[in-house]
């Protein structure tokens, strides 16, 4: 196991050499003075142009600009924001647990919906069940999710006034900053009724979140059900009389399971895609919504060290399924 | 021993091997009601398509100064000549939607086009030759996958500039590795068998072997993950159009309609409402069709 962990380790290295170099030379192939860029509309002499190409860097050939980024990033240096002047780093840390809470809810509802919908879709193949779960399903995977995001908007907030268009919480409630999850923090500071506004402005953005991957999840959870249910070990154990319920819930889905929770995984990359699209509607204060501000207020510093930081997340989330994979699955460890 | 008559051998043509192939596969994608469904509103669409000038009723860009916000025709105080009624500027929905099918089709080829051909050509290189030239582009394609999709079309669409050409490049950029690691595979599995052998011992050549010899063996998976790249292509580029990435006003795309319908969602449905359905429709048909394909063409799935 420990050989296996080692190697997927080992594999990471150059991809993670790749991700910096796209994030560094980003910047780089940028049109426009980095320079220029920074002194803003006022413009700056040349002398001061020259000695703020010094100070940043500029003035010495790309690869060594290129090992210079390297080790600022090693020691947590991820630059600072042209507009807020304050850390990458610090920003990201501040938006994270909110794209975080929205990310986890959504994978909560996918998974508790997805996987039963598709096992039963696969117990009863051919039934109007199956049919019209299945059909949904491939509506929900074609779906625009900024256009399904507005339209529950319409009708949720519009029509019936029951969920809050955009934000985290109501801004009557104020209460300290704890674990950066609104839900717990609410919940920790008792008082009356912030609990329920941080579930109402969370549950209309998870839902839309969830939508792909939980298509994703019914149709793979129905395919891979399908798989198991025509092996011998299952035969078998009808054969032996064992009570149907036992058969599915023992033996097939467990096996079953395994695919499931890699797909389950993988989702983390169409989350965070997702999460950009969602932020931007319910005006969510996370990762994705910075990331979009700060591509059009062309904030360079925090769109490098962000593309780099979420790639980097996804990566190492990847790494994390594929390790559970290997523990779930000896013959993927062992191979 | 007895004499058996030697049974005639009956020897087809090219073309007439072609034609039964083409009918083992319209058996098993007529199965396949969904997928039927999905290329009969894809057929649709290419003609409204290609024949929006005729069909649209109005210019997609005139502004009716006089008929702002006006809702579809069947309800109070819509216009017969405005069927879908008119966006913000007084621009006919229905046009623009029809002009909008242009847009999202051409999007889908031109991504697909460009996915395809650098994935393959690269794909063939890594799954041909091995070694570190399999190495450097898998390591390569491995980068690009690392990140989220959309977030690096965006940001690779800031680097090249907002519009509808960039976004199309950074999209197909974006998915050409997918391609690639189908073709590879593909071809690793092919370049084990005895006929890529047998055409090497007879003297082919590395571009004869790769593009003649192996290539069109490797297609089935390719033409699946091409109709899947389609329809993300259209769900992307219509992202980017409302993030105000892609294509830039007054062009009728629809993810740019329903950007600057945004303001607008709680006065006048129809505004939000028709470009994100005629997204999801042209989506979901493509994706009915891509899902008959694949069990049409992967003999491993036929029989579930």
């Amino acid at each position: 196991m420990v050989r296996f962990i080692l190697s997927k380790l080992l594999y990471l290295v150059p991809t993670f050499l790749g991700i910096t170099i796209v994030a560094f030379s980003f910047v780089r192939i940028l049109p426009g003075d980095p320079v220029l860029l920074m002194a803003g509309e006022r413009g700056v002499t040349p002398e001061r142009h020259a000695e703020l190409s010094a100070q940043l860097g500029y003035d010495k050939p790309v690869v060594v600009q290129y090992f210079d980024f390297l080790g600022r990033l090693m020691h947590g240096d991820f630059g600072n924001s042209l507009v807020t002047k304050k850390p990458v780093l610090t920003e990201f840390m501040t938006l994270f647990p909110a794209t975080v809470e929205l990310g986890l809810c959504a994978i909560i509802i996918a998974t508790l919906v997805g996987v039963p919908v598709g096992v039963l879709a696969a117990i009863k193949r051919g039934s109007w069940f199956d049919q019209i779960s299945m059909t949904t399903a491939l509506v929900g995977f074609s779906m625009p999710i900024f256009w399904w995001g507005l339209l529950l908007i319409i009708f949720f907030s519009g029509i019936l006034g029951w969920t809050p268009v955009s934000g985290r919480i109501s801004l009557l409630y104020y209460f300290p900053n704890v674990t950066g999850f609104m839900l717990i923090d609410s919940l920790l500071s008792g008082q009356k009724g912030a609990f329920a506004s941080a579930v109402s402005h969370l549950i209309l953005p998870s839902i839309v979140l969830a939508t792909i991957p939980l298509a994703v999840i019914a149709r793979q959870t129905r395919s891979a059900m399908l798989e198991v249910m025509g092996e011998d070990y299952v035969r078998t154990a009808r054969a032996k009389g064992m009570p149907p319920r036992r058969v599915i819930g023992v033996h097939a889905l467990r096996n079953a399971m395994i695919p499931v929770i890699t797909t389950i995984g993988l989702q983390i990359g169409v989350l965070m895609a997702g999460a950009i699209l969602t932020e931007t509607i319910f005006s969510w204060p996370g990762i994705g919504k910075w990331m979009i501000d700060s591509i059009s207020r062309r904030d360079y510093p925090v769109v490098q060290s962000g593309l780099l930081l979420i790639a980097a997340l996804v990566m190492v989330v990847n790494l994390l399924v594929d390790l559970t994979y290997g523990l779930i699955n000896p013959r993927i460890r062992n191979k | 021993m007895s004499d058996i008559a030697p049974t005639p051998v009956v020897r087809l043509s090219d073309a007439a091997i072609r034609r039964r192939m083409l009918a083992e596969f319209w058996f098993y994608f007529r199965q396949n009601r969904g997928a039927v469904a999905g290329l009969a509103v894809f057929i649709l669409l290419v003609l409204i398509a290609v024949f929006a000038p005729l069909l649209a009723p109005h210019d997609p860009t005139m502004q009716y100064r006089d008929a702002l916000l006006v809702p579809p025709a069947w309800q109070e105080g819509g216009r017969t000549t405005f069927l879908l009624g008119t966006d913000a500027v007084g621009r006919d929905m229905l046009s623009r939607l029809i002009y909008g099918a242009q847009y999202s089709l051409f999007i889908g080829v031109v991504v697909v086009a460009i996915a395809l051909v650098g994935g393959v050509i690269l794909g063939l290189l890594a799954g041909y030759f091995g070694g570190w030239v399999d190495t450097v582009i898998m390591r390569v394609m491995d980068v690009i996958l690392a990140f989220p999709s959309l977030l690096l079309a965006l940001v690779l669409v800031a680097v090249l500039g907002p519009g509808l050409t960039n976004a199309m490049i950074a999209i197909a950029i974006v998915y050409q590795p997918h391609f690639a690691r189908l073709t590879r595979a593909a071809v690793m599995s092919e370049m084990k068998r005895e006929y890529v052998t047998a055409a090497r011992v007879a003297g082919a050549g590395n571009l004869r072997l790769m593009f003649r010899t192996v290539l069109p063996n490797c297609l089935a998976p390719l033409i699946v993950q091409a109709t899947l790249s389609f329809s993300s292509a259209v769900l992307d580029s219509a992202a980017l159009g409302f993030l105000g990435m892609g294509a830039q006003p007054p062009t009728p795309e629809w993810g740019t309609m329903l950007a600057e319908a945004r303001e607008f969602i709680l006065r006048a449905w129809w505004v939000v409402t028709f470009p994100g359905l005629a997204i999801l429709i042209s989506v979901l048909a493509i994706n009915l069709m891509g899902d008959g394909l694949r069990d049409a063409l992967d003999p491993k799935l036929k029989r579930s």
